[in-house]
């Protein structure tokens, strides 16, 4: 099992989750340079969060386009895993690996805080460490995490089942005010149909040590690779 | 192009000062260093000096090092007084960053650095530059940042402007370390009159290195090529520093133009390039380009090495065409490095910068000698000795005397019975926004990057793990401007003595501390005697805990029209906790906990939150600060969280003991029922050398054994548990709700923002 992190110019979770997957869970894992076209053979891609070239024109807008996505993009299509938190979710929106938008927080502001997340779907790599309607705790940090879609299309992404994670209260519960940045429908994650990119907003590396008080993260990574292990073809 | 726009283009082209490295540049006289913050008698030691009128460039060179901010001369002589040795200590001031040992091979390299003046005027951009400043200090260290602190100060919430202030200085620390990634984790937010006119913005970074690869700035190896990386030179932040060495007057709108303007993406990829650079080996010496830019960074690397520079202006890359060498030395464009590389290798360095998308140009090189040499469009344009400009920069020993008024600000205050009882009282002053959750500022800041975070903001010390390493990072910043005002020794002791109280709450041991030291206007004999006198404190402070100074900043001049701030001599302190996994937190985490209170009342309000904010009084003597009892308490503190005897400890201090109690509640929801020996406004006594532990039931007995132990008064008070605060006391009980509390507690300061 290898991993790649891609490290974009202005990417600043990076080393957390290389730190999660090579110290916390011993992948074999590796930096991934924006500029190359090499996966260096990795099983899976990371895009982690960030500010991916400033974030100029629109987060992830610039990264989309850097040599290293088109390689991500072949990753996805032959069926490789790709996961994408924070401005990697916003990276693999601009790409079109991912469909939606997003806008700034509801409030306008930038906002870390810990958020109750809803496991809606526990068949996929990604999520196949939770169970489906678990309530999971993890770090949000971002500005622009305000998911947004056409109603039409929000409906068939509902319909598809891609949406990977909601927003809820500490009990489960859909509740707007629990809905921190005011996302189209609680929205918090999002899988492509095929179900092997996955992008989210909350930081589960930052939730997957003991020593934070919160080990809620550990399993989407732990569930992740132990699928990718096991794992030649990951469609459904 | 019509012939008016013509006329037009050629009009303002006339108007403006001629510019340009070819263009003569304007005479020198004493008029013209005058405008630039000189006085007479520096002016003509500069002659003196040079045995000539300095050129126009020489002038605002010299102008720069010689401003308040940059050469510290009012400073210099009252700050000798501080002790800056100590076991762990690798670099003392006089570096970018001080620079302590943490074992296991590692060292901590930090400071704290104002930027007031430019955030009173621009508050988004002026904050945001202080964090990228002080950024720069410690990756050019050679250490990584791994946290951010911010000690803010700002006036009434209904003064003018003053909403526009907080919302631009939070949003740009935020977006700034946001945006670099380096978790703000920390720092302390006040309100007070005294800044109504000049807002505080203390930006404080940390950040780690292997002890064998820090990096010292120091120009050394006749030869050596200087390096510039990083983003190209343009018009912002000229006279940025000599703006810093000024009072405010009503025209200091006018002076926006100095403020600087803020890359967090260039400084994140600089801040990648540079730790890179330094891995090649081919680096002698390195500093960023601050205040004074080009000028400081120059002249303080060729002053610590000893040596002469020689700087080809033509050389630096630029935003626009046209700037002129006084210009080009004078720039504050931010995300700027000057390297003095080995020679022969300095394309090794120049390949990691462009990897990362920089800019990287030879510009000059190191000379034997002492004298900076600057040249543009084949002239010299200013020819300088080193030494003399910046270690025999001029010092002042100002005249100080203590104000006229001292004697009454002192009187013992009267002391009125709690309005609507303790219950009262105590909601009054956690809904002030003085201490009410600041929840609001530090949620707009990332504070979990980098996955070593503990404890956050919001506690008595931000708690950082060690990565590779069983121990922590303890950090806290503290001061209370009341007691300074008061009595300026013992506000300067009190910041130190409560620093090492909040790290010790942790488990942590200090190693040591970085000042921003922030008065008004030195030439004031009131001023001159509040900064001597606040020094005194924290030295005698600093002797008697064990903590060394061994970085800092003073920042002078924070006047405006006339109405000085209340002395503000900001401490940041950094301490070892050495188990991690055993960190006290600062509230109630079980209910059944036993809630001992350590520490002994003394009943003292001279400055109190509650004579100040539920009466309008700042009068009096300041609590007592008893060194020896402070010590004391730490070890004991240090203790009870090494043998995990305490689950909760949290400092008492503005607002006493029913604020350290609401606290410590507030924290995870968890009520408390205590039986106090005096109720009513003892309750809100600010008595130092305090602090609240709470224990498993069956470590009761321990916690006040070793409190015996360790000379330290100890009463086991009550008990954790149920939704209620209740506080026993003169035979009458008060009740309170948490969770009702807590949630006005917490939503205050945006209430009074207006949000």
């Amino acid at each position: 099992m290898r991993c790649g992190v891609v490290v974009f110019p202005g990417s600043n979770c990076d080393h957390d989750v290389y730190h999660v997957l090579k110290h916390v869970l011993g992948q074999e894992s590796a930096f991934l340079w924006h500029g190359d076209e090499d996966l260096r053979g990795s099983n899976l891609v990371v895009l982690p969060g960030g500010f991916a070239y400033g974030d100029y024109l629109r987060a992830g807008a610039l990264a989309a386009l850097s040599p290293v996505m088109a390689a991500v993009r072949r990753h996805a299509e032959a069926g490789g895993l790709v996961l994408g938190i924070c401005n990697g979710f916003q990276v693999l929106l601009e790409a079109g690996l991912l469909p939606g938008a997003m806008r700034r927080n509801r409030e306008l502001r930038f906002l870390c805080r810990d958020v109750w997340l809803r496991v809606e779907r526990d068949d996929l790599p990604f999520t196949c460490g939770y169970e489906q309607g678990q309530v999971v705790r993890m770090p949000i940090a971002h500005a622009e995490g305000n998911y947004e879609d056409t109603p039409e299309k929000l409906d068939a992404l509902e319909a598809a089942g891609q949406v990977a994670f909601r927003y809820v209260s500490p009990d489960g519960e859909l509740d707007e005010a629990w809905n921190l940045n005011g996302s189209a429908r609680a929205i918090a994650g999002v899988v492509n149909e095929r179900g092997n990119v996955l992008g989210l907003m909350p930081h589960p590396e930052r939730s997957a040590e003991e020593l934070l008080s919160n080990t809620d993260g550990l399993a989407l990574f732990a569930g992740t690779v132990g699928a990718a292990a096991g794992a030649v073809g990951v469609g459904r | 192009m019509s012939a008016a726009a013509g006329a037009l283009a050629a009009g303002a082209r006339a108007a403006e000062p001629a510019t340009g490295p070819a263009a003569a540049e304007p005479e020198v006289d004493l008029a013209q260093a005058r405008a630039r913050g000189l006085s007479e008698e520096e002016y003509e030691k500069l002659c003196g000096l040079l045995g000539r009128t300095p050129s126009f460039t020489e002038l605002g060179i010299v102008a720069a090092l010689w401003s308040e901010h940059c050469s510290y001369k009012s400073s210099k002589a009252d700050l000798r007084m501080l002790p800056t040795e100590g076991p762990h200590v690798v670099h003392g001031p006089g570096e970018n960053a001080g620079v302590v040992d943490l074992g296991y091979g590692l060292v901590a390299a930090f400071k704290i650095e104002s930027h007031n003046h430019p955030s009173y005027i621009e508050p988004y951009q002026g904050a945001a530059t202080g964090v990228g400043g002080i950024l720069r200090d410690v990756f050019t260290m050679g250490a990584r940042p791994v946290a951010c602190m911010d000690s803010l100060r700002f006036g009434d919430l209904d003064a003018p402007r003053m909403k526009y202030l907080v919302d631009g200085v939070v949003r740009g620390i935020g977006d700034y370390g946001n945006c670099v990634g380096i978790p703000t984790v920390g720092g302390e937010t006040g309100f007070h009159p005294s800044y109504n006119g000049n807002v505080l913005v203390n930006a404080f970074a940390l950040g780690v290195a292997r002890r064998d690869r820090i990096f010292t700035a120091r120009a050394t190896g006749a030869g050596n090529p200087i390096l510039y990386a990083g983003s190209r030179t343009g018009r912002d932040g000229i006279h940025g520093a000599t703006m810093a060495s000024e009072a405010f007057g009503a025209e200091s709108e006018q002076k926006r133009p100095t403020v600087q303007v803020g890359d967090p993406f260039t400084e994140k990829v600089l801040l990648e390039a540079t730790l890179e650079a330094m891995r090649t080996g081919a680096i002698v010496a390195i500093q960023d380009m601050g205040a004074a830019g080009l000028t400081s960074s120059a002249f303080e690397m060729a002053g610590r090495g000893g040596t002469g520079v020689r700087l080809d202006l033509d050389r630096v890359p630029l935003r626009e065409p046209g700037l002129s060498p006084y210009e080009i030395m004078l720039s504050e464009s931010q995300e700027r490095m000057l390297i003095v590389a080995r020679r022969g290798r300095q394309e090794e360095v120049a390949r990691v910068f462009r990897r990362w998308g920089l800019e990287v140009d030879k510009i000059g090189e190191v000379t034997s000698g002492d004298r900076a040499v600057v040249t543009a469009g084949g002239r010299t344009v200013a020819d300088l000795p080193v030494e003399p400009l910046t270690a025999g920069a001029p010092v002042y020993r100002r005249p100080a005397s203590p104000p006229t008024d001292l004697a009454a600000r002192r009187r013992p205050p009267e002391v009125p019975a709690p309005p609507g009882g303790p219950a009262g009282a105590l909601e009054a002053l956690v809904t002030t926004p003085e201490l009410a959750s600041k929840e609001w500022v530090w949620r707009q800041y990332d504070h979990t990057v980098r996955t070593n975070t503990v404890i956050g903001p919001g506690g008595d010390c931000a708690v950082l793990a060690l990565k590779g390493t069983p121990q922590g990072l303890a950090l806290t910043c503290d001061v209370n401007p009341v007691y300074c005002w008061l009595d300026p020794a013992s506000g300067g002791a009190q910041a130190v003595a409560e620093a090492v109280r909040n790290l010790a709450t942790a488990g942590a041991e200090p190693v040591g501390l970085t000042d921003c030291l922030n008065f008004g206007n030195p030439e004031v004999p009131e001023v001159a005697w509040q900064f001597r006198e606040a020094i005194r404190g924290i030295a005698a402070a600093c002797e008697a805990l064990g903590v060394p100074v061994v970085s800092g900043n003073v920042s002078f001049y924070n006047e405006t029209e006339g109405r000085q701030i209340h002395p503000t001599p900001t401490i940041a302190m950094v301490g070892v906790v050495p188990e991690i996994d055993r960190v006290p937190r600062p509230h109630f985490t079980a209910a059944g906990d036993r809630i001992v209170l350590l520490g002994e009342d003394r009943a003292e309000f001279g400055g109190s939150a509650y004579l100040r904010l539920l009466f309008g009084v700042e009068q009096g003597v300041p609590p007592r600060v008893d060194l020896d009892a402070e010590s004391r308490l730490a070890e004991l503190l240090r203790v009870l969280a090494f043998n995990g005897a305490a689950r909760t400890a949290h400092d008492l201090s503005a607002g006493g003991l029913a604020v350290g109690l609401a606290e410590a509640c507030f924290g995870a929801g968890l009520g408390a029922r205590v039986e106090l020996p005096a109720g009513g406004p003892a309750l809100f006594s600010e008595t130092q050398a305090r602090a609240l532990v709470a224990c498993a039931p069956d470590q009761a007995a321990r916690v006040l054994r070793l409190a015996e132990t360790s000379g330290v008064p100890a009463r086991e008070i009550g008990e954790v548990g149920g939704g209620e605060l209740v506080i026993g006391a003169d035979g009458e009980t008060d009740r309170l709700g948490i969770e009702p509390l807590r949630t006005k507690w917490a939503t205050a300061l945006p209430r009074a923002l207006g949000l």
